[in-house]
């Protein structure tokens, strides 16, 4: 039986925007950037689960908060702790599950040795000035785990093995400069797993890294998983590589999720008319294709996140707008087999 | 006709670590109205080759040899005046990457798209601003844009008036240095169609340098590809992506995550060598799946299978 390893409800974080003085003095109401605004999920243990858009649409955001590593303006979000943690205090954890915002601080420190995240930028996630060993050791150190260095060297050999960044005595002593994309996206990596995680947020792993190395961190993303039983929460903006390793997705567009489904109904049938101009939008190594002009159904571009359209956010540029999708928002409907969809068409 | 001529073309870097051999021995050509993709990932030396062509290559780097021939002139030793005056923007102009921060921030639109028309032809300022308005308009922009400052875009609407720029003088080949790498697919999806439109609409000549083998199949014509600063493979895009020949290429199209298929993919293990310290003999075979003692020992040379599809590989 497959388990809910974190539930999120109508998550939300806006970050306010600073009032100009004559703001101030006439008494505008502040404004806010609604990064996530009203988002829900659940993620199965072991799953990969996928946040596909565009920049812009808060899928960063919505890694940040899972983490907690930022805290959401509104919404919940519940973490089942593996039982270490949840024997740790009885009291936070009510039905098998962890809520973030009744999380007392001193227990953060537990939290983040289950739920991880590893960065979008293998260049500027690591410290320059520290060797590979110092970036390892220093998790192991903050956790209080390997009281004897012997201790500690011994997990960051291990976890350097497995990273597959072997023979681990060759990179201990590198800096990062030292370290080529794929070579430091593994270290980025070994830095999330140390500590033993269940749940591992991916922030765009492979963007920044070159085509023929992304296929090869891919396949190690998939094989540690399997071999460490971790769940992921894949957050990419590429529709090929969310398709080769996720179950399921959801499409966000401006701070909210537009369709969510298995992944291969998703690409193969998509409903919402994002989702089916991202997929139009894909360049495939085709060369028949120079031949035709691509049909992006969509006008425009992302509205900004401070002015959101009324009704349905998408309204806009959508080529299938009625009177309807500007006047209400959508509700998430299901359409069975657990396809979701936010949109007056359905 | 051939626009572009490229032989034996060298750049090199200076540095105090020794000499980078970014660009090695290329050549190549390119016809009026061809559009020619050159791939390569990071550090294979691709944008060396584009500043290069366009004589702009930053210190400490140098053209240490070959020649460059754009319609008939020799380039490579122009003296730096006749060059920009005769040549630069107005036979070759070019899309730089990250064009979001290539624009100047304190002058308008309008403003920095004229520069050049007035700099390059004896035109006054209406007649100049008349014909930045038509670009404009070309590129699927409101002429508006031209009273608007760069942070008031959007990057799509940046990379279309850097697109603009390019084209403002008509030259005769525009070199795109990765011209959607900071964009979203979508976005993506509407200039690779500009591109499309300006090729068949101007019969225009592109070089379109990019890491990103599925653009230049939406692009090209024909594909080169770079490896540690040499063309490994050379032919049309049917050839190139139907039946690669070098294993280079081969295990680059096998690496690319598609859409549509769940097909496990492959990759090409280790990483590209240090250029100021290549490996003897064919620069790939430290990751070459097919390595030979031949491959270690001597350079392969540049062998052309027919139908114009060369390739330098030990194996053929």
């Amino acid at each position: 039986m497959t388990s809910k390893v974190l539930v999120v409800e109508d998550l939300r974080k806006y970050y306010p925007i600073r009032r100009s003085l004559s703001e101030v003095l006439t008494f505008k109401r502040g404004r806010y950037v609604r990064a996530v605004d009203g988002v829900s999920f659940y993620v199965n243990d072991g799953e990969v689960y996928c946040i596909v858009g565009e920049s812009g649409c808060g899928k960063t955001t919505t890694g940040r908060l899972v983490t907690k590593l930022i805290e959401p303006t509104g919404g919940v979000i519940k973490y089942r702790p593996s039982s270490a943690l949840a024997r740790v205090d009885d009291e936070f954890v009510v039905g098998g599950y962890i809520d973030y915002r009744r999380l007392p601080k001193k227990y953060v420190k537990l939290l983040r040795r289950e739920v991880q995240i590893i960065f979008q930028d293998p260049y500027g996630s690591l410290d320059p000035r520290q060797t590979v060993y110092s970036i390892l050791e220093e998790p192991l150190i903050i956790h209080g785990i390997g009281n004897e260095r012997k201790e500690r060297e011994e997990l960051i050999f291990k976890v350097l093995e497995d990273v597959r960044l072997s023979p681990p005595e060759e990179f201990i002593n590198r800096y990062p400069h030292m370290l080529s994309g794929g070579q430091r996206q593994r270290v980025n990596i070994a830095r999330a797993l140390i500590l033993g995680p269940k749940l591992v947020v991916a922030d765009e792993p492979v963007s920044m890294l070159d085509v023929s190395v992304r296929a090869e961190i891919l396949q190690l993303m998939i094989d540690l998983k399997i071999s460490k039983g971790l769940t992921y929460i894949f957050i990419t903006h590429d529709l090929a590589v969310a398709n080769y390793i996720c179950d399921r997705v959801a499409v966000m567009y401006l701070g909210k999720i537009v369709e969510e489904a298995d992944v291969l109904k998703l690409v193969n049938e998509p409903l919402h008319p994002y989702t089916k101009a991202l997929i139009s939008a894909v360049p495939e190594p085709n060369p028949s294709n120079r031949f035709r002009i691509r049909e992006v159904p969509i006008v425009g571009e992302v509205p900004s996140a401070t002015a959101v359209p009324p009704g349905c956010r998408f309204n806009p540029r959508c080529p299938y707008v009625m009177d309807v999708c500007r006047r209400e928002e959508p509700p998430i409907k299901d359409l069975g087999g657990s396809h979701l969809v936010a949109c007056w068409l359905y | 006709m051939s626009l572009l001529d490229v032989k034996n073309l060298k750049i090199y870097y200076f540095t105090l670590k020794g000499v980078v051999r970014a660009v090695d021995d290329v050549s190549f050509n390119v016809r009026e109205g061809e559009v020619l993709g050159i791939a390569g990932e990071s550090g294979s030396g691709k944008s060396t080759l584009g500043y290069g062509l366009m004589r702009l290559v930053p210190p400490p780097g140098r053209i240490v040899g070959g020649n460059i021939v754009v319609s008939g002139k020799d380039i490579t030793s122009m003296d730096e005046g006749t060059l920009r005056r005769e040549v630069r923007w107005k036979v070759i102009s070019m899309i730089f990457q990250g064009a979001l921060n290539a624009l100047n921030p304190v002058y308008t639109i309008g403003k920095q798209l004229v520069e050049p028309i007035i700099f390059h032809e004896n035109v006054g300022l209406k007649e100049a601003y008349e014909r930045a308005v038509e670009m404009v308009r070309l590129v699927g922009l409101n002429e508006d844009v031209l009273r608007r400052y760069p942070h008031e875009l959007s990057g799509g609407m940046k990379q279309r008036v850097m697109i603009a720029m390019a084209l403002i003088l008509r030259p005769k080949l525009v070199i795109a240095d990765e011209p959607t790498t900071a964009l979203d697919v979508v976005i993506q999806a509407q200039i690779m169609n500009l591109f499309k439109k300006i090729k068949k609409e101007f019969n225009q000549s592109i070089i379109f340098i990019t890491h990103d083998l599925s653009l230049i199949a939406e692009i090209a014509d024909n594909v080169a590809v770079m490896y540690a600063g040499k063309i490994v493979e050379y032919g049309t895009s049917d050839n190139v992506f139907n039946t690669p020949k070098h294993p280079y290429t081969q295990g680059l199209l096998k690496s690319i995550p598609r859409l549509k298929s769940k097909e496990k993919l492959s990759w090409i293990p280790g990483t590209p060598p240090d250029l100021r310290n290549p490996p003897t003999g064919c620069r790939f075979n430290p990751r070459c799946p097919y390595v030979m003692d031949v491959c270690r020992r001597e350079e392969p040379p540049i062998k052309d299978l027919g139908g114009s599809h060369l390739v330098a590989c030990w194996l053929y």
